[in-house]
């Protein structure tokens, strides 16, 4: 390949969209989040009362003038029934992005040079739950022609493509957890190698469905002993933590290549300078031992990107939640950092809108682009007592003011895989 | 109008988005209601669960306008 003489091209990011468990809108979203705000609340959009879990954070209802969802007010209704959830949400957070960028382009060239790699972990489950259900009564004649394409993962790209006429490349990632990271990270990389200029990149997840509330208890992955505090549950590096909580929604952004950001002047938030990826080759759901897996896949990240760990003034951890994945990051960073780590801050948002899956990495990075734009460490909420001492500040209960250029960003998913971003303040 | 035409209205505007106006008897749905295949048998599927007949494959083919379902309906009932 590339040999054609090829030279690696610099990636900014230019746009950004969330909708997740503190509501919609990137400015809305993070000014609550530094507040110390959570998203975690009761499930009432189903019964839980056979299941061991019963909160999760969910996209708050509402509308578009307060912060909360009404799909009606983005998405007509004759196509609303054509996508499950997931899709919904990615439409909603590319809406933001995409706006927020400025880039609309006029002609094919354009059109054809700007491409879509949203991804998801689990995709539609509970549109493919709804369609087994009628076929277990025999109902088959009366599953919608649109289940497939409303079930299908990379049908939140080609939605996104279709509505806004992006013809680049179209592209869809599925690494559970790590999901949202990997697209990033890919997506940059198309448009560093020339494939794209522009990419709207991101991940979208709507599994707060009975089935995937039962599935992930099943696997013993989730709290269950915060139900009737919900908004204590997800409690990152806390001796009391006992599961994570689960969380929908969808993180969007613009990335596009330097040059093409400046030569129409677009506002630049940051720059994609590096990216990480690993295998554990160990286990379906636990890390390996040390969190070896994830301290290669942030020394490949810190390699691509050029900086040294001291170099780094914040970490938004995977940081789940769970009594084993916690304090095998906190180690594998700890490692990797060595004396350096007292200078870093280290948080996990998920303390204050549960895991994303499959969106939490796109989701967060953008929590660390916003961490490097305004120079402030957001908050890793109910870390009263952590299970274990750290020379790392891992920002506990309240946002910390930080002279933050450089942050990174890890998701580590099911399958042992594992994936770190590392953004640099706009060049 | 029938108590069927009004009904086959009803669900051609509430699934395909149109304005009522539009949903005239000679209306195509893939010309003029903006519809594609897809969105045709989902509508054949919502008139048969609303009327409670059965629309078979190559009989839902020749539904192509609003007259054409509600005149398959009406025979199917008999009205």
């Amino acid at each position: 390949m590339f040999q054609n003489g090829f030279s690696p091209r610099r990636v900014v990011v230019t746009g950004m969209g969330i909708a997740c468990p503190l509501g919609l809108g990137v400015e809305h979203v993070w000014k609550r989040m530094l507040a110390g705000e959570s998203g975690i609340g009761s499930i009432q959009s189903f019964d839980t009362s056979a299941l061991p879990a019963k909160i999760a954070g969910q996209v708050p209802a509402g509308t578009k003038a307060d912060g909360g969802l009404d799909i009606s007010e983005w998405i007509p209704i004759k196509d609303q029934k054509k996508m499950d959830r997931f899709i919904q949400l990615a439409l909603v957070a590319a809406e933001e992005a995409v706006a927020d960028s400025g880039w609309a382009p006029q002609d094919e060239e354009g059109r054809c040079r700007t491409g879509v790699m949203i991804g998801s972990g689990i995709g539609g489950l509970e549109t493919i739950d709804e369609a087994s259900r009628l076929a277990v009564q025999g109902k088959t004649k009366r599953i919608s022609p649109f289940f497939i394409p409303s079930a299908l993962i990379n049908l939140a790209s080609g939605q996104v493509s279709i509505k806004y006429g992006f013809k680049g490349p179209n592209h869809s990632v599925v690494t559970a957890c790590a999901t949202g990271v990997h697209a990033l990270g890919d997506a940059a990389r198309l448009i560093a190698l020339g494939d794209a200029d522009v990419m709207v990149a991101g991940g979208a997840e709507a599994a707060v469905c009975e089935l995937g509330v039962a599935g992930f208890c099943a696997a013993r992955a989730l709290s269950t002993g915060f139900n009737d505090t919900p908004q204590q549950a997800s409690r990152p590096w806390d001796e009391g933590r006992d599961g994570f909580v689960m969380g929908e929604g969808a993180g969007v952004v613009v990335l596009e290549a330097l040059e093409h950001a400046k030569a129409r002047g677009a506002k630049i938030y940051a720059e994609v300078i590096g990216y990480g990826m690993s295998g554990d080759a160990y286990h379906i759901t636990a890390p390996a031992e040390g969190h070896e897996g994830a301290f290669r896949a942030m020394t490949a990240a810190l390699r691509s990107a050029g900086v040294t760990p001291e170099q780094v003034q914040y970490v938004n951890a995977h940081g789940t939640s769970t009594p084993l994945g916690d304090d095998l990051e906190l180690e594998a960073v700890e490692r990797l950092w060595g004396d350096a780590g007292k200078d870093l801050a280290m948080s996990s948002t998920k303390s204050a809108i549960g895991h994303l899956l499959g969106a939490a990495g796109a989701v967060e990075g953008i929590f660390s682009v916003l961490a490097i734009r305004d120079k402030v460490a957001p908050p890793t909420l109910n870390l009263e007592k952590p299970s274990r001492e750290s020379i790392i500040d891992r920002v506990a209960l309240q946002a910390q003011p930080r002279k933050i250029e450089v942050a990174l960003s890890n998701s580590f998913g099911f399958g042992g895989t594992n994936a770190s971003i590392v953004f640099r303040a706009a060049p | 109008m029938s108590d069927t035409a009004e009904k086959v209205k009803k669900i051609v505007v509430e699934h395909l988005g149109v304005e009522e106006a539009k949903v005239t008897p000679e209306a195509s749905f893939i010309d003029d209601l903006g519809a594609d295949s897809l969105d045709t048998v989902e509508l054949v599927m919502a008139f048969e669960e609303a009327f409670g007949v059965e629309i078979p494959d190559d009989a839902a083919e020749k539904i192509t306008t609003v007259k054409d379902a509600i005149d398959y309906i009406e025979k199917q009932k008999g009205e």
